[in-house]
């Protein structure tokens, strides 16, 4: 069973120290310490290949860090009594290349988790599904195959996989980066609204429109390191640091 | 290219290449080969009907079929079930599973079928076969005594296994790594996002490989005859050494296992392309 750190931290997500080494010699992740409160949407900005993906996944042990501490929603990650399953299950998570299962169609993409870890029956996981599936807009498309969909679509259907296990945080990595420009905001719209309910959320992307819109901090990472946190408007209108502004400078004109 | 003006095509492909299929003429694209081994057949079959030798030899030697047709299913089987267990095995995150798993692949690919098939059936089942029996014996009451076709059938299943440990893994390897995160994301078991998730993509690079693994399996029962196993070329052989018709009996040997790996290519050809069509769009 999974157990509880002994501090009696009130943040969803905490990371302390965490690094995170590949091979001995790539620093991906330096000492990063991050809180993220309950309802708190936390947005990760910052160049390529500065470790925000890694970072990401360090808070559902998709990389197991080299050093530090996370904690979420009050279990030690690296603590090996704790049952990763257990917390995963709790921590959607939404990819780049959405990732959905292409064997399965749409609704049992959403169910097969649902009935193997929440061990819902059948017709209440395809209750939720359908619920989940009106909620991102696109009931319709229940009985279709993942590659009978736009791009757009296919990420909604990502969401509401992860939704329908009724998680306490969301996970984001570029959600919208794979995807044509007009099925961009269909995508945004459903995260906005997400947020706007209250979800727990990080999410790494170069949309600053939704970082504007949505964001209580933002993070902004370079080679590894948070160089910078704080309020969305407050680092837009003045970085502190040379670093930031210089990223800045390259993608907002 | 062309000077003339093509004409609305509903084909995706360029003028150029649309050109050059369609100037081929059907006796370059026509299976001649097809037609030439159906005629060969043909023809065969005609021999073992109408002339009394080749009749005789068919009488002598069609009822290895079953024998064949057992084995090459009991060894395709069992090969089945060694070569997912080693493929997966040598996926695994542990050391001890992943070395023995690679070390049955190495070692049996390394050795020919033939000396194999004796050393497992003439040295290896005798002398282990006191040991083995009074254990079973002591522990469950029960003795076995593996027939000289088992011998050889494992042995198959055991070389096949080697091959088809490759074959599970490179397909489990095809499935995208974002498929396995995606399933543990979710909270899903290793095993499960194994079995709900990754094998049944797998499957897709998995079977044609395995159709041809069976075909081969039915050729090489024919080693099963080194050990007196009467299937087909068993007594294909004691035909032939029996009544000096050497062409005929070899003749209705070949016969028998030509319909049988060429109806099996066929079938093969139709379901692979029955999954193809299905994957069509898939991204
Ligand atoms: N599995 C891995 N093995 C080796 N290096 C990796 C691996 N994953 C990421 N990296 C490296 O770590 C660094 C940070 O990667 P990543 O977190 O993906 O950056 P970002 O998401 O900001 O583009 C990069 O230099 C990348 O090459
Ligand atoms: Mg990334």
């Amino acid at each position: 069973m999974a157990t509880y750190a002994d501090s009696g931290t009130t943040s969803m997500i905490s990371l302390r120290g965490v690094s995170k080494t590949f091979d001995k010699t790539i620093h991906a992740v330096v000492d990063v310490d991050l809180e993220v409160a309950e309802g708190e949407v936390v947005v990760i900005v910052g160049p390529s290949g500065s470790g925000k993906s890694t970072v990401l996944r360090c808070i559902n042990l998709l990389e197991v860090p080299t050093e530090g501490f996370v904690t979420v929603d009050g279990f030690e990650l690296l603590n090996p009594r704790t049952d990763i399953d257990h917390v995963r299950a709790e921590v959607g998570m939404v990819f780049q290349q959405f990732n959905l299962f292409p064997h399965l169609t749409v609704l049992e993409n959403i169910t097969l988790a649902q009935r193997k870890v929440r061990g819902r029956s059948r017709s209440e996981a395809i209750e939720v599904a359908v619920r989940q599936l009106t909620r991102v807009g696109i009931p319709e498309k229940a009985d279709a195959f993942p590659r009978q969909l736009s791009g757009g679509q296919q990420q909604r259907v990502a969401i509401a996989r992860s939704l329908a296990m009724d998680p306490k945080v969301m996970l984001f990595d570029e959600p919208t980066s794979a995807l044509d420009p007009e099925m961009v905001k269909e995508v945004l719209d459903v995260m906005l609204e997400l947020a706007s309910e209250g979800m727990t959320m990080v999410v790494v992307t170069h949309e600053m429109g939704f970082a504007k819109a949505a964001a209580d901090r933002l993070a902004f990472i370079d080679e590894g390191e948070i160089v910078e946190v704080g309020p969305p408007e407050e680092i837009f209108a003045n970085p502190r640091h040379e670093r930031t502004r210089a990223f800045f400078d390259k993608i907002l004109y | 290219m062309g000077g003339e003006v093509a004409t609305k095509s509903t084909r995706h492909q360029t003028e150029g290449a649309a050109r050059v299929r369609d100037e081929k003429p059907w006796w370059d694209t026509f299976p001649w080969w097809g037609a030439f081994i159906a005629a060969v057949l043909a023809w065969m079959a005609v021999q073992i009907i109408t002339q009394d030798d080749y009749a005789l030899a068919w009488e002598r030697i069609i009822p290895g079929l079953s024998l064949t047709l057992v084995a090459t299913i009991e060894a395709f089987a069992i090969a089945l079930l060694l070569g997912l267990t080693a493929g997966m095995g040598q996926l695994s995150r542990n050391v001890v599973i992943r070395n023995i798993a690679r070390t049955y692949v190495e070692f049996i690919r390394g050795i020919p079928m033939l000396p194999l098939i004796f050393t497992v059936a003439l040295i290896i089942v005798p002398e282990t076969s006191d040991y083995v029996n009074q254990r079973l014996d002591a522990w469950f009451g029960v003795t076995y005594k593996l027939s000289f076709q088992m011998r050889a059938t494992v042995t198959l299943a055991l070389i096949y296994g080697a091959y088809m440990a490759e074959i599970f893994r490179g397909g489990i390897q095809s499935v995208p790594p974002g498929q396995t995160e995606a399933g543990r994301s979710l909270g899903l078991t290793r095993r499960q996002t194994m079995r709900s998730v990754v094998l049944p993509q797998a499957m897709r690079a998995i079977i044609p490989p395995l159709g041809n693994d069976f075909i081969a399996i039915l050729k090489d029962t024919s080693l099963l005859s080194v050990l007196g196993v009467l299937e087909i070329t068993q007594r294909g052989r004691q035909f032939s050494a029996s009544t000096f018709k050497f062409r005929e009996g070899y003749f209705v040997v070949s016969f028998i296992y030509l319909c049988l790996t060429l109806g099996l290519s066929i079938l093969l050809g139709v379901l692979e392309r029955r999954m193809t069509r299905d994957r069509k769009g898939e991204r």
